[in-house]
């Protein structure tokens, strides 16, 4: 019998087994940004310890980076502070960092891909959950935390027990509107957000082989909110002609030889699971979510629904979050009143999520309503390039829309961009719950970019089918 | 030095109600403005203890009778969402500290911060634990004995099973859970693996 990929890749990475049981695992990609590093490198500095492979560490910074002006010092000391130690600690330890002076800057989960820095068949860490992003080039890339930064820093490995993979196959046509966000927020409903403790998910079907680079990205990064570690997807034709010619990719002979490696490390025809679930993407609509965690959404068509429909012990926590939010069950989010627009983030502040929201804006000349207020914020500074290159910024503000510089912005408070009292926010970002972002009391819902275009320009929650006349 | 063993862990205990609590509930993203986790613990679970006072409500962790508590009781889940260490480093700084964790189950990311920071997160049954809980709610002085090799929490006459995965219990009671020390030990396999896979050499 065969292998997947994450076995294939998990045993090429491991270095030996330890005393506990676990395994020391080689880490290929250590990305790091300002927010979690800085007492990684203190605790080296502390213990004396060095960076053996700094070439295999890229910093950025991108949580705390302010989207209105990435002019320094910035205007909050604490965020200023946290740069300086990032650039201060990069230098003494030889580490390429992507400051926003080199053009490169971004989410870090935005630009390694984006530079060719992920790649199928490496292990890739950093600091962050949503590192399950880089799985979309079939990669296992796992969320770490700081000391594990220190341990990644300081040997270039991690101590890891090996997961269970899950197989979640979608089969069919998803239906015009209906986007990877949505697939991703329906596995989330169907599954769980403790669903994937303990597994990997491997995303497969008709479905995800038709999907681009971009969309298998936004899948991946939302597999931490279903509880999985890491998500991914098999290499291909897709991933390789997006990788093809980027600044880090092998390139001539070692190109070839590298799709040989690649090819070698997917998931075999007759590979072993250790469960499978099989989706129809004909079942999945515009989802949106409604209460304080990912798996709490609803097709943007159906009731809210009732307490009364969950398991005993889950209805505490689905009367919190209608309390906390103020909708009724029963009662439908369309017609919604929100405060806020947000399109960006390390799940859909790519180059394609833009791009589909301009088409519609183009097309139907829809304005955001006034008192609407609407952020467009580029994932990195390429793909802002790319959108002013061809003229999607102009499209944006004409709109009524801010066009921001690139950052993680409003998806989790950590630099201006927040919300303010109750505000509620039709948001492309990952998370919803209680105060994400920003205003302890804040209300987020979560949705793909082209339906938080359509509430932005309905001045409610609306379906981004009707809204934009998208053929059904 | 203190022994790095935990193997039995014993303290007051703090009971915490809700399933799927995340990190940024435990200690709100603006507090992650910082180089340093000090000072921290001020902060856990600050907007939730904040609207709960606003509602005439209150939070555990502002109940004056539980401020020395060292176990936390928790449900389904705890613990999910962002990666930040520093939401086990804020309960580990709060008061006296949260030693232990007592839950249905918790996300993985920080049940491996956790370990790190050699703080054992336990998983019991949810009747078992709402016992616990029940028994502890009636004495804040009551004290909760988590024993990792035999698999109990005991409080007062009340015990319960509980399990750990194998390789953080074996971690956490030989006192090896800052893995860091082992892990340097590996410098030399480390270098083997590296040199057997072909985008290490940069596919020479």
């Amino acid at each position: 019998m065969g292998d997947n990929l994450y076995n294939k890749v998990f045993d090429k990475h491991a270095v030996r087994k330890l005393d506990s049981g676990q395994y020391q695992l080689l880490m290929g990609l250590h990305l790091i940004h300002e927010v979690t590093s800085p007492q990684a490198f203190a605790m080296l500095r502390e213990r004396g310890l060095g960076v053996p492979f700094p070439e295999r560490t890229f910093a950025t910074c991108d949580h705390i980076i302010p989207t209105h002006s990435q002019l320094r010092p910035f205007r909050d000391d604490l965020a200023e502070q946290m740069l300086v130690e990032l650039e201060k600690n990069c230098a003494d330890y030889g580490i390429r960092y992507l400051s926003p002076k080199t053009g490169e800057q971004g989410i870090v989960h935005v630009i390694g891909p984006e530079l060719g820095l992920t790649q199928p068949g490496m292990t890739i860490c950093c600091g962050d959950s949503h590192t399950s992003t880089h799985g979309a080039f079939g990669a296992i890339a796992l969320g770490i935390g700081t000391t594990q930064v220190r341990d990644v820093l300081a040997t270039q490995t991690l101590a890891m027990e090996k997961l269970k993979v899950r197989r979640i196959e979608v089969n069919g046509q998803l239906r015009p509107g209906v986007y990877a966000k949505d697939v991703v927020l329906y596995v989330i409903h169907k599954l769980g957000v403790q669903g994937g403790v303990g597994y990997a998910y491997e995303f497969a079907g008709e479905v995800f082989d038709r999907f681009s680079m971009e969309e298998r990205m936004t899948v991946c990064n939302m597999s931490i909110e279903g509880g999985a570690r890491c998500g991914y997807v098999n290499p291909d034709a897709t991933t390789y002609a997006y990788l093809r010619d980027r600044e880090y990719a092998p390139k001539g002979k070692a190109w070839e030889r590298a799709i040989a490696y690649w090819d070698s490390m997917r998931s075999d025809p007759d590979a072993r699971y250790d469960d499978v679930v099989k989706l129809r993407g004909e079942d999945i609509e515009p989802m949106v979510t409604w209460g304080i965690t990912p798996a709490q959404s609803t097709p943007v068509t159906a009731q809210l629904p009732a307490a009364s429909q969950f398991a005993q012990d889950d209805r505490a926590l689905i009367e919190e979050a209608y309390q906390y939010m103020g909708f009724t069950q029963g009662a439908k989010l369309a017609g919604q009143k929100i405060d806020v627009a947000f399109i960006g983030s390390c799940t859909n502040g790519r180059f394609s999520d833009f791009e589909e929201v301009v088409r519609y804006l183009k097309q139907s000349g829809k304005k955001v309503q006034p008192g609407v207020r609407a952020l467009v914020v580029p994932g990195s500074q390429k793909v802002r390039e790319r959108l002013i290159k061809a003229g999607y910024d102009k499209v944006f503000t004409d709109a009524g829309f801010e066009f921001r510089e690139a950052g993680c912005s409003m998806c989790l408070a950590m630099n201006p961009d927040k919300l303010v009292g109750r505000e509620l926010c039709a948001s492309s970002s990952n998370r919803n719950f209680k105060g994400r972002q920003g205003s302890p009391t804040g209300r987020t819902l979560l949705m793909s970019p082209v339906m938080v275009a359509a509430a932005a320009v309905s001045g409610s929650v609306a379906d981004a089918r009707d809204v934009f006349s998208i053929q059904n | 030095m203190q022994d790095p063993k935990r193997n039995v862990i014993t303290g007051p205990a703090i009971a915490l109600d809700g399933n799927d609590i995340d990190t940024d509930r435990i200690i709100p993203a603006r507090f992650l403005r910082c180089v340093t986790f000090d000072g921290l613990g001020a902060h856990a679970f600050e907007d939730d203890r904040a609207q709960l006072t606003a509602a005439g409500k209150r939070h555990p962790f502002d109940d004056p009778e539980r401020q020395q508590a060292r176990v936390l009781l928790v449900d389904r889940n705890f613990g999910c969402g962002s990666s930040r260490e520093h939401a086990p480093q804020a309960l580990m700084r709060w008061q006296k500290g949260i030693v232990a964790i007592v839950g249905e189950s918790f996300a993985e990311i920080f049940f491996g911060n956790c370990v790190a920071l050699g703080i054992p997160c336990v998983t019991a049954a949810p009747a078992d634990i709402a016992k616990l809980k029940a028994a502890v709610s009636k004495d804040p002085k009551l004290e909760v004995t988590v024993d990792l090799e035999k698999g109990t929490a005991t409080a007062g006459s009340q015990e319960i099973e509980v399990s750990i995965p194998e390789g953080a219990k074996k971690q956490l009671v030989t006192g090896r859970w800052d893995s860091s020390a082992e892990l340097l030990e590996g410098k030399d396999a480390t270098a083997k693996t590296a040199g057997k896979l072909p985008y290490f050499a940069h596919w020479a």
